[in-house]
């Protein structure tokens, strides 16, 4: 396709606004040749935490100052993903940034938000061998490693221990078919015929409920080999998750699901309705356990494996996303924010620390071998799951993988009108092809 | 408006060089005036015309921005899947909810003009939920008007009715939110009011002595007297309206059952479905979750130029209420 030549004025205008407001390209000038024998100074640390866990961060810090004494760690808790991106491209001095989302990988590395460490790690001789290689996988994009893991997350299926024994139900279910019969066992109704209690919910955008977290149950494509084009609507294992799915809703009524569901307590407070006894089975995450510890410590539950469709899942398989950190474009002090990078990336008791802290999955092998890990049998199927071979994760896209939010917005609205799902499935894939080459190559 | 004939204006000089006082004062004007244009030139002026050059580029912040041509307008109008349900929404809140405000606020103004006793306390119960941060306010009402445990559906309930879901049902979400804003309109209540009681009493005695019944009078007396205030009311109602965000987001974090800090106010922008899915949070969205900055600024310039039309509509449609030959 021929180039059209761009109007002088408008170039003039571009370049113009480019000067004034100071987001000309800067490229990082790397680091030294030689790591240095002495660190000191103060480096920053924004991060998503709060409260609670925001205190296990400062632990983990902690052990970095008591390392490199002259060295300081300014920490920011509370920061997400959007407030990161206008700090540093507001030209704020983050050196160290880290983000709850993998999604951000793609837009963080290809705009330079985060420095890329190929240089750092070969300078420094760094082993990436102990980190899993999905983990290894979802923390670069396109060949460029801007981030390293601090901690991941995978999904299983956790289920109230007596509710499944007063229901005489001795395993939990394994297969998509046995969920629904257990779900529709256990769900109980009021004399006016709402619901009392839920087996399992099927709303699609209930809690964790998410195509990111369900793809296991069916081992779901997302996009092709080069990132550009949607592989769900095409997919026969997708369309057949969705049927399941929507055929589970319209047993026991959208409206009837949708008013019990807004009437439970807020996914993280101690009103959880799982925690609360409310939803008896649900896929949630491996943080869980340490909410029900300390919000609901009477409750007894169990976890197992994501169930899954025969003819595509694979059980014993989980998706695994999780936090990534990176040092930010500006950096004031880089060798310092590599050195606190590479601690809480690659020193395995400090992973095994903020493991036992967070209950989130470690991201070094070492560090899940460890007998210091704090695994009850529950967190271990969240362990093992992120060992499994076929664990997967969502591939990062330049523009934050918002495919993952265009699959949720159809999906959410199929679970309620239905209609033809073939062309809404190919309505979807062009809607996610147009969005990806609207961000560009 | 003094006008001036042809013939005047032939006949007037070219205006003499100003003195050394004049330009004295000139001056002193413009540096007092200084600091409000520089605000002008550096907030407005500056980011409009940025935002008009970026929108012809793919730019993430990070980046030199890359000139695309019309490429951000063509998804924009053809392509992005989510601007026809964002605009159709927004275009909902400017036809129902600024209406609603607006006609609420007039006659709970002119029932508190009447208020013989008690006026004080009245005017402020009515005035008191416009104080209240919006935030917490949508935080209430979401509890307020929760299907399962609110209040509101348990004493429907009492009587035999089954309500709705509220925020959490595609079809009733606008709605709670303009139950929402009608709740909140304390603000344009007390500037009608204020209004209200400048309508001169004669008028209004004339009138009865002519036969006028109310419906006459608040039709040839009333609305012209008040129709500043109810241009003022419109015009920046449509403004707001065009921008509504924080209602919509808050409601659908909460409604949604996701709402937490630090986990991005991206994720539950809409809910339920695409319901409160308004203008901005799509342009919020590109900027700040996908960001496409290039694109967000197209989406800016085009919000820009359906403002300026739809002020310049809403401004012709008020003036129609001013009384014939009263001149501004």
């Amino acid at each position: 396709m021929a180039h059209r030549t761009t109007p002088r004025w408008l170039a003039a205008a571009v370049a113009a606004t480019v000067i004034i407001s100071g987001c000309a390209d800067k490229t990082s000038a790397g680091p030294a040749g030689k790591a240095p024998d002495h660190l000191a100074g103060t480096v920053s640390l924004w991060h998503f935490f709060n409260g609670k866990n925001a205190g296990v961060i400062k632990a983990a810090v902690a052990g970095f100052e008591q390392k490199y004494p002259d060295a300081t760690v300014e920490i920011h808790d509370g920061q997400d993903d959007e407030k990161l991106q206008k700090a540093i491209s507001a030209g704020q001095p983050i050196d160290v940034g880290i983000s709850y989302s993998t999604a951000i990988v793609g837009s963080f590395c290809s705009s330079g938000a985060f420095q890329d460490l190929a240089s750092y790690i070969k300078r420094d001789n760094v082993s990436l061998d102990d980190i899993p290689a999905a983990v290894r996988d979802y923390t670069q994009y396109d060949g460029k490693r801007c981030t390293l893991p601090v901690l991941a997350d995978t999904t299983a299926l956790l289920y109230n221990k007596a509710a499944l024994a007063a229901a005489g139900i001795t395993t939990p279910p394994k297969t998509l078919d046995e969920l629904e019969t257990v779900g529709l066992k256990l769900t109980s109704y009021n004399p006016d015929g709402s619901i009392k209690q839920l087996g399992f919910n099927p709303l699609v955008d209930f809690y964790e409920n998410a195509p990111g977290h369900w793809a296991p149950m069916i081992d779901g494509p997302w996009l092709s080999e080069d990132g550009t084009t949607s592989r769900i609507g095409t997919s026969p294992a997708w369309k057949a998750l969705i049927q399941w799915q929507k055929a589970y809703v319209d047993k026991i009524g959208y409206a009837k699901l949708k008013t019990f569901t807004s009437g439970l307590g807020q996914e993280f407070s101690a009103d959880n309705a799982f925690q609360k006894g409310k939803v008896l089975m649900e896929i949630d995450g491996e943080w869980r356990a340490g909410y029900a510890r300390d919000q609901a410590p009477t409750l007894k539950y169990g976890v197992a494996p994501s169930p899954v469709l025969p003819a595509f899942g694979k059980y014993g398989a989980s998706s695994i996303t999780g936090n990534v950190a990176g040092i930010g474009k500006g950096a004031k002090n880089p060798e310092l924010a590599w050195a606190l990078l590479k601690y809480l990336s690659t020193d395995t008791d400090v992973q095994v620390l903020m493991g036992n802290g967070l209950k989130n999955i470690p991201t070094l092998q070492s560090a899940l071998a460890s007998p210091k890990l704090e695994a009850s049998p529950e967190y271990k199927v969240f362990i093992d799951s992120a060992k499994d071979p076929n664990t997967k994760t969502t591939p990062a896209t330049k523009d934050g993988a918002s495919y993952l939010t265009t699959f949720l917005t159809f999906w959410s609205r199929y679970q309620q009108n239905g209609g033809d799902l073939d062309q809404q499935l190919k309505k979807l894939d062009e809607d996610i092809d147009n969005a990806i080459a609207l961000a560009g190559p | 408006m003094v006008t001036t004939t042809p013939a005047a204006r032939v006949r007037r000089r070219a205006p003499a060089p100003p003195s050394g006082t004049e330009r004295r004062r000139r001056l002193v004007a413009l540096a007092m005036l200084a600091p409000v244009l520089a605000g002008l030139a550096v907030f407005f002026v500056y980011p409009l015309l940025a935002s008009v050059v970026y929108s012809f580029t793919r730019y993430n912040q990070l980046q030199s921005p890359e000139f695309v041509g019309l490429l951000n307008y063509r998804f924009l109008f053809t392509k992005d899947p989510q601007i026809g349900v964002a605009a159709l929404n927004t275009l909902w809140f400017v036809v129902i909810l600024v209406p609603v405000r607006i006609v609420t606020a007039v006659a709970v103004a002119g029932l508190l003009s009447r208020a013989r006793s008690a006026a004080g306390f009245w005017r402020t119960l009515f005035y008191l939920p416009s104080l209240v941060p919006s935030v917490a306010s949508v935080v209430a009402f979401v509890f307020l008007f929760n299907p399962g445990t609110g209040p509101v559906n348990q004493l429907l309930r009492l009587i035999g009715i089954e309500g709705p879901l509220w925020f959490n049902d595609p079809s009733w979400s606008k709605i709670s939110l303009v139950v929402l804003g009608v709740w909140v309109m304390g603000d344009l209540m007390i500037i009608f009011l204020a209004a209200l009681l400048d309508v001169p009493k004669e008028l209004y005695e004339a009138a009865s002595l002519d036969g006028a019944g109310g419906p006459r009078q608040f039709r040839h007396i009333t609305l012209p007297t008040i129709s500043p205030v109810l241009g003022f009311a419109a015009v920046t109602g449509v403004i707001a309206a065009l921008q509504y965000f924080t209602e919509a987001a808050v409601a659908s974090a909460v409604a949604s059952g996701k709402a937490t800090v630090g986990g991005g106010t991206a994720a539950s922008l809409g809910y339920p479905g695409t319901s409160l899915l308004t203008y901005t949070e799509v342009l919020y969205v590109r900027g700040f979750a996908s960001f496409q900055f290039g694109y967000a600024s197209a989406m800016a310039v085009v919000l820009f130029v359906i403002t300026a039309v739809l002020l310049v509509l809403t401004i012709r449609r008020v003036s129609v209420f001013r009384a014939k030959g009263i001149s501004s």
